[in-house]
């Protein structure tokens, strides 16, 4: 069974918020589609769902034609980002409406409800209601409520967004298993994030959307090696892969007056003219020998410390992978990582990864 | 500075109530005097200042032979019409106000908002306007001194309250809820009534409420579209002026025509702050 997305478009504005998609999602795989906020990612599941009409188009699912099913006949589940839960139901209500919605045997409704909520770990939360329950907790009820459904398409939109970082390791890790669980029962799991690490750590196939529309998609390894565009670049990494125009010249590559490195073998075959040299904020370190770069801000995250530099109209977000308290407008010397250099043509398309 | 905070919200309350509950006092105790303790001055405690009677309330019940006004027929009345044009009022309102806060409606230049806006305006004409056009209206059907007449006007009147706090209530209900039912097999309508209109009833409260005080206090509209037949209790009441002001079973009829939208208040305040919609959306 696989769900088809033919050329699906919507322009409720003057905008595209869905441009010319088309996707194709295989049962018992997992999907995740990468994108910052606003490119799509909930027109595109909500339109799945049916939530929304495109304006041109077609989907389909197990050789029906989707669009002519009304939502409450699509069997399929979602999970917004916010907590949605039915506040006058208790839990197991909340759990059971779907259920009991589709005129299940009580007997039934009530081992599965046990099954689902065993699996996010609401044992003993059966009676609360939705107002007693933390966060994490409401968003686990929604999930479950999601997965006692066995919808044959599970919509996940960047369900872990609104909890803290504890939480969203925690349940982060129950996904994972909960997916491979549930690929036992064939269904499609798509799911919307923002965040990079996120869709690299769920490691199924990833969609990389923007503007509506699809910039690329593939494995998270080959995402993550070969962006397709620099604009994937920027989107598939965190902090975004440093963007920036660049010359090639007798054998060097020119970012600007001051900032010029020797080309690099495997770049050498690469004739002279303009580019974009585009270097992930990991592979720049710290070094006295290096270019001399005004420090704008640092900011300190978990074990490491991003440094965003300029210099003259060179900025860049370096990763250093230690604690350091810096100054403002210190002057930091740094230098980049050869070997890991990409290169894009000019109007954006990859000319040259390290991984090629 | 905390503390003198809390005196001063205190102090104010206070003063509040006083200014709330004094005119109340004063009632009570008027309505158990007779025209001798209330000409001669300012008197409050009864037996030592006064000496009470149940005059000025047995008027409120007595037949008009009797010279009293029997007000018990125009009570029922009042709360008759009253509720039944609330609650046809805010059926009607809840409904109308969902289809204006979650569909899209356009014609010509009309839309969503002009037909909210359409139903306050209602409100904003004075009710002298009305007069006229309801007098011709309700005689024209057959209605005038009915109590179904007063209905009808009183569901004009009561309806544009209840859709405005209806509309305003949904618009803050996230549509995500709607669309999470309809996701798990809720058609349209089995979304709205299994789970949006549970979660509605906070509002539904506060809008009930309130068109059950406009109703209840109308004296305009019942005054002119009422004669012999159907009496409601504001009109009613007036019939106790006569040369000298009965200011003792004016108070007691005062007090009970007011003693329903207190325990109505009552009961309504006990609810709103049960109900909350935090368990919806963080």
């Amino acid at each position: 069974m696989s769900l088809l997305l033919n050329k699906i478009s919507f322009k409720p504005t003057e905008e595209y918020h869905l441009n010319d998609i088309s996707l194709r999602f295989d049962s018992g795989k997992m999907y995740t589609i990468l994108g910052r906020t606003l490119s799509g990612k909930t027109t595109l599941l909500k339109t799945i769902a049916g939530l929304q009409t495109p304006d041109s188009g077609s989907i389909n699912f197990d050789d029906t034609d989707f669009l002519s099913i009304p939502v409450w006949k699509r069997n399929v589940a979602m999970v917004y980002q916010q907590f949605i839960n039915y506040p006058h139901l208790n839990v197991r209500d909340n759990i059971a409406f779907p259920l009991k919605q589709r005129k299940m045997d009580e007997n039934l409704i009530e081992s599965e409800v046990q099954e689902a909520m065993e699996k996010v770990g609401l044992i003993g939360f059966e009676s609360r209601k939705i107002q007693e329950l933390s966060g994490g907790q409401q968003q686990r009820v929604a999930l479950a409520r999601s997965l006692a459904k066995k919808a044959k398409i599970l919509l996940l939109d960047e369900p872990l967004v609104n909890l803290d970082y504890k939480l969203r390791e925690g349940l982060r890790e129950e996904f994972k298993k909960l997916f491979n669980v549930s690929d036992e029962s064939n269904s499609i799991l798509i799911y919307a994030s923002t965040d990079p690490l996120e869709a690299m750590q769920l490691n199924g196939d990833i969609i990389v959307i923007d503007e509506g529309k699809i910039l690329q998609s593939g494995t998270a390894k080959d995402v993550f090696e070969n962006p397709a565009t620099a604009k994937v670049a920027e989107i598939t990494n965190d902090p975004a892969m440093n963007i920036n125009k660049c010359l090639i010249q007798d054998n060097s590559l020119i970012m600007n007056d001051s900032v010029q490195i020797q080309i690099p073998d495997q770049l050498k075959s690469i004739p002279n003219g303009k580019y974009l040299v585009g270097i992930r904020a990991t592979d720049i370190y710290l070094d006295d020998q290096g270019f001399a770069f005004d420090l704008e801000i640092s900011e300190i995250s978990g074990s490491e410390t991003f440094l965003h530099l300029r210099n003259n109209n060179l900025k860049c977000v370096a990763t250093i992978e230690e604690v350091k308290t810096y100054n403002t407008n210190e002057v930091v010397k740094i230098n980049f990582d050869k070997s890991k250099i990409y290169l894009f043509e000019e109007s954006g398309e990859l000319r040259h990864s390290p991984y090629q | 500075m905390p503390k003198l905070y809390t005196f001063l919200k205190y102090f104010f309350v206070v003063l509040w109530a006083c200014f709330v509950i004094a005119p109340f006092l004063w009632a009570i105790s008027t309505s158990f005097k007779d025209f001798n303790s209330v000409t001669g001055g300012a008197t409050y405690i009864p037996w030592l200042q006064f000496e009470p009677t149940l005059d000025g309330w047995s008027v409120l019940f007595k037949p008009g032979s009797q010279g009293g006004i029997n007000i018990i027929g125009p009570y029922f009345n009042s709360i008759f019409v009253t509720l039944t044009a609330s609650l046809i009022s805010i059926v009607l309102g809840t409904l109308a106000a969902y289809a204006l806060s979650r569909y899209t409606f356009k014609a010509g230049i009309v839309k969503n908002n002009d037909i909210t806006f359409f139903f306050i305006s209602q409100r904003i004409m004075p009710p002298v306007v009305l007069s006229i056009p309801f007098f011709i209206f309700l005689s024209s059907l057959g209605l005038l001194d009915s109590l179904a007449g007063l209905i009808l006007v009183y569901i004009v009147l009561l309806m544009p309250i209840a859709v405005w706090i209806m509309v305003d209530f949904f618009n803050r209900v996230p549509r995500e809820i709607d669309e999470t039912a309809l996701i798990d097999g809720c058609n349209p309508f089995q979304a709205f009534f299994k789970v949006v209109l549970p979660n509605s009833v906070p509002g539904m409260l506060v809008a009930g409420l309130f068109c059950i005080i406009f109703g209840w206090i109308d004296f305009f509209f019942a005054f002119i579209l009422t004669f012999t037949k159907v009496q409601l209790l504001p009109v009613k009441i007036v019939a106790l002026n006569s040369s000298i002001t009965p200011w003792w079973s004016l108070s007691a009829a005062a007090l009970v025509s007011v003693a329903p939208l207190i325990i109505v208040a009552f009961i309504v305040e006990r609810y709103l702050s049960k109900g909350n919609l935090s368990g919806a959306l963080k």
